[in-house]
């Protein structure tokens, strides 16, 4: 286990240094004044000058890269040139609203998805079932700016149930709650589908091993049959696929939080691509980045702890 | 003598793309109260289903149209499909062949064996203690801490061990042992063979033993059921069956035994053929196409059940002559 | 194979997906976007820059039939090109990614053990960034563009072409078959092309069936965006961003700009089912 965490720890590590490398080359050697990349057009002939000594513009490519990461380990994310702070400012304003509504949106799909997959796999053929097959399909292939777009426009200009705009009060949890509703939603949805196919089929799969046969010939109670004995081994590949999945959830979350307004990592990433503002670019993408491969470790960890196949590598 | 397990006329039937495929036809089977009686039969003679059909645990597509499993005075097809629940793993319980995939592997030791005491009134500290006990029966070594096991940290016998103490924890009248030495070497068969010995002596339940390996049927069984293709050809003791079989089937399947060659030879011997077609069953005895002595007769009529001594019966036309 | 069993398997192949009612569905729904997509110039009613800024915030009506945006444009003549453009990006980067992803994969399943693990490590990276946000990353990089749009879906999709390539490329090598072949003197490039690049086909034909609406979807996205095809460009994902813009003066913008997008992408889902059922039965889920 102790093996296989390292192992699995160090890759993500390489993947992470690797990736924002490119990132950061790709930034600074493509065509174009560096300065202006990293200062945007409105910078000045003096603030180029000090930025190209401070950030050492003028080395080769690779010392530049060994630089910035030395900035980077020493807790140093640079510096919002354009509006004159540090780039963590921004970016650890808007990290916990969008964790937070990525944890909302994989929560409620997540257990959706597995309690109707679940279900349809023990009433198979059913009506429930059938249902379940044709809704997961049509969640599935509603891409989730649309559906953000739809529900904006139908809960939230419409029927005015929901507030279009914003995160919510700071401190006010049925505020933020009722502002996290729809974008959870529209990010969520597709998952629903998406997880229940994934339970179902390995639901109806683990329903025909030996051991469940081995609980039926005790007598023991179908319910607790399907969610304990064999929702516990059906619902491993789900957890696989949230991990690699939240990759497409921090996609959706981009698009929900620019259609609700919702200052998170998304939306910051968004309106400094759009502003031109570099530094702050390359500080949200990194702990973008950051954390989703650290939730594929997550996922990758998880799976171990509930598999205890996997956990005691000590032993086979 | 009163029976433990009394199958009386038992058909099961699968629905197939083939056809309705007649995989049980009339079986009749005993197993008299504490006593151990062995099954035995090639691969795909019915002996799954049969077990099946006791626990009900058949496959979606089977069917019964008819006959009696009466288990200890009650005909277990009578009763609802939640009565019958209730009964299996108390009063009948089984043990899998296959040690390596019969328990839940992100389940410990523990956890199933405290689950399977579901039905009873204890508190879940006397549970615990009782699983512990159970394991220490069935000679686990440090039982206690097994409980916090997983399945796969256990060897193949100390699983199949488990698997014995789990379904002998209830105190069952019947316990159906499925080729449970199958899959483990010939070591570890013999003990397991000797506790299943041991304990049916202390709980005193009877014991329908399935396997293919007749030296261990003659080792452990007081009794004999033979089936071929769906059918039970003969039963009788188990010195009647392996000193005096009365019907051809047995007599090959005793002569195919590696245990009781004694000459030397190049091949093994085998029952030439094949198993018939169950979709369309032949008319008269189902094993005419593969017998030495079948005439004319036996593939047109049934033979009837023909008793040669006293609880000794076979399925042949030509059964007092086999004698 | 020979030829005789190749047509052959064709013939039963396309057979058993037309007698799928859901994969008629999706051949219909596919056949329909290729059929705007081609005859936009005749179907469309209006030219879909034509500015009318008389008809500015028209809602639907017989005159234009799903309305017009802030510009006047019509709706429905934006819609049909834009099937245009989503086909083009969707079969350009599609085509793209597999060729590329069918390379990597095989020098990976072929090669020697290090280069096998240099290119998985490449899999890996790319998979670490999140679509749209790499697309922002470039898009804020590159003009905007048709060519950007390719180059971020192809970038993020090629490895998982390579994966399925890599893996079958490995499963093959491993036969006994390709042993003979080799022992014989086969070159690599003989047993890549005539053994195992058939075995691919398969895979990669559900893959890129699977994969197609997921290109459509991010283009509409990053053009949604503002990152993606140039500024005027009649994309389904630009039309959204005009009725987001003017939610409360044309939503019919955003419920007909939508309803193609999950057209498309409920098309090919079910198109890369029922192909899945019939060209791999190991993976055919039972129903």
């Amino acid at each position: 286990m102790g093996r296989y965490i390292i192992q699995r720890v160090a890759l993500g590590l390489a993947i992470l240094l690797v990736a924002i490398s490119v990132l950061y080359a790709l930034m600074i050697t493509l065509p174009g004044d560096p300065t202006t990349v990293f200062l945007g057009p409105r910078a000045t002939d003096e603030m180029r000058a000090v930025f190209s000594e401070r950030l050492g513009l003028n080395n080769p490519v690779p010392v530049q890269i060994l630089q910035f990461w030395g900035r980077i380990f020493s807790g140093d994310l640079g510096e919002d040139v354009l509006r004159n702070r540090p780039v963590a400012t921004p970016v650890f304003a808007a990290l916990p609203n969008t964790l937070i509504l990525v944890l909302a949106s994989i929560g409620w799909s997540a257990a959706l998805g597995i309690l109707l997959g679940a279900f349809s796999a023990a009433c198979r053929n059913s009506l429930v079932d059938r249902v379940t097959g044709v809704l997961s399909v049509a969640m599935l292939a509603a891409p989730s700016f649309v559906v953000a777009l739809w529900s904006l426009l139908i809960f939230a200009v419409v029927l005015n149930w929901f507030p279009a705009i914003g995160a919510g009060e700071h401190g006010d949890l049925a505020d933020r709650i009722h502002h996290l509703v729809l974008p959870s939603f529209a990010i969520g949805l597709a998952w629903v589908g998406y997880i229940a196919r994934i339970v179902r089929a390995s639901m109806l799969e683990v329903m025909g091993e030996n051991h469940i046969r081995t609980a039926r010939a005790f007598g023991l109670p179908p319910h607790k049959i399907i969610y304990r004995y064999a929702l516990r081994i059906a619902v491993l590949p789900a957890v696989s696929v949230l991990g690699v999945g939240v990759g497409g959830l921090l996609s959706s979350a981009v698009f929900a939080e620019i259609v609700f307004a919702r200052p998170g990592i998304g939306r910051l990433i968004y309106e400094s691509v759009i502003s031109r503002n570099y530094p702050v670019v390359m500080g949200s993408m990194l702990v973008a980045i950051a954390f989703f491969v650290m939730c594929t470790l997550a996922a990758d960890l998880v799976n171990a702890m509930l598999d205890p196949r996997l956990r005691t590598s000590k032993k086979s | 003598m009163k029976a433990a397990l009394d199958i009386r006329d038992l058909s099961v039937d699968y629905h197939t793309r083939a056809g309705r495929l007649h995989a049980l036809r009339n079986v009749d089977l005993l197993v008299p109260d504490g006593e151990v009686v062995g099954l035995v039969g090639e691969s795909g003679c019915g002996k799954s289903t049969l077990i099946s059909a006791v626990l009900r645990l058949l496959a979606e597509n089977a069917e019964v149209p008819g006959g009696e499993i009466v288990l200890d005075g009650t005909d277990l097809l009578s009763l609802s499909d939640a009565e019958m629940r209730l009964r299996r793993g108390r009063d009948v319980s089984v043990v899998f062949q296959d040690p390596m995939t019969g328990l839940n592997p992100v389940l410990t030791i523990g956890r199933q064996m405290i689950d399977i005491q579901h039905r009873e009134a204890l508190s879940r500290a006397a549970r615990r203690e009782r699983a512990v006990d159970m394991l220490a029966r069935v000679r686990i070594p440090d039982p206690a801490s097994r409980m916090d096991s997983y399945p796969h940290e256990l060897s193949g016998g100390m699983r199949q061990r488990v698997a014995i103490a789990m379904a002998l924890m209830m105190n069952p009248k019947l316990l159906i042992a499925d080729e449970p030495t199958t899959a483990l070497d010939a070591t570890l068969e013999v003990q397991i063979i000797e506790l299943l010995q041991e304990l049916q002596g202390e709980i005193g339940c009877a014991i329908l033993f399935i396997s293919h390996h007749l030296g261990v049927i003659a080792e452990l069984c007081q009794r004999v059921v033979v089936m071929y293709a769906g059918s039970a050809v003969e039963e009788g003791g188990v010195r009647d069956i392996f000193h005096a079989p009365a019907h051809p089937y047995t007599k090959a399947l005793l002569d195919c035994d590696p245990g009781r060659i004694r000459e030397r030879r190049q091949t093994l011997p085998s029952i030439p053929g094949s198993l018939p077609d169950l979709t369309a069953p032949p008319p008269g005895c189902i094993f005419a196409d593969r017998c030495t002595k079948a005439d004319a007769g036996c593939g047109a009529t049934q033979p009837p059940r023909i008793d040669t001594a006293p609880g000794h019966w076979a399925t042949c036309h030509f059964a007092e002559a086999m004698r | 194979m020979s030829i005789a069993e190749r047509s052959s398997f064709k013939y039963t192949a396309v057979g058993r997906l037309m007698s799928d009612p859901l994969a008629v569905a999706a051949v219909t729904i596919i056949a329909l976007l290729v059929l705007c997509a081609v005859f936009a110039d005749a179907i469309a009613p209006y030219d879909y820059k034509a500015l009318n800024v008389r008809e500015r915030f028209a809602p639907p009506s017989f005159v234009h039939l799903l309305g017009t945006d802030n510009l006047g444009r019509d709706t429905f003549s934006r819609l049909l090109f834009g099937a245009r453009i989503a086909l083009f990006v969707g079969l350009t980067s599609v085509g793209l990614a597999a060729l590329i992803g069918l390379m990597l994969g095989m020098v990976a399943g072929f090669g020697p053990r290090w280069l096998d693990n240099a290119i998985l490590f490449l899999f890996d990276t790319l998979r670490a960034y999140p679509t749209i946000i790499l697309a922002l990353a470039l898009g804020a990089l590159l003009p905007p563009g048709l060519g950007t749009v390719i180059l971020v879906v192809v970038l993020t999709t090629f490895s998982e072409y390579g994966r399925v390539a890599r893996t079958q490329t490995q499963a093959l090598s491993a036969q006994e078959f390709i042993d003979a072949e080799r022992a014989m003197g086969a070159s690599p490039a003989r047993i890549l092309f005539m053994h195992i690049l058939p075995n691919v086909l398969g895979p990669f034909f559900i893959l890129a069936a699977i994969n197609l609406p997921v290109v459509i979807t991010i283009e509409a996205g990053m053009s949604f965006l503002g990152v993606g095809v140039a500024p005027g460009t009649p994309s389904w994902g630009a039309t959204l961003k005009d009725g987001f813009d003017y939610i409360r003066n044309t939503p019919w913008l955003i419920v007909s700009g939508g309803i193609p997008l999950v057209l498309v992408t409920l098309g090919f889902t079910f198109l890369g089912e029922s192909l899945r059922d019939v060209l791999d039965p190991k993976l055919r889920k039972e129903r």
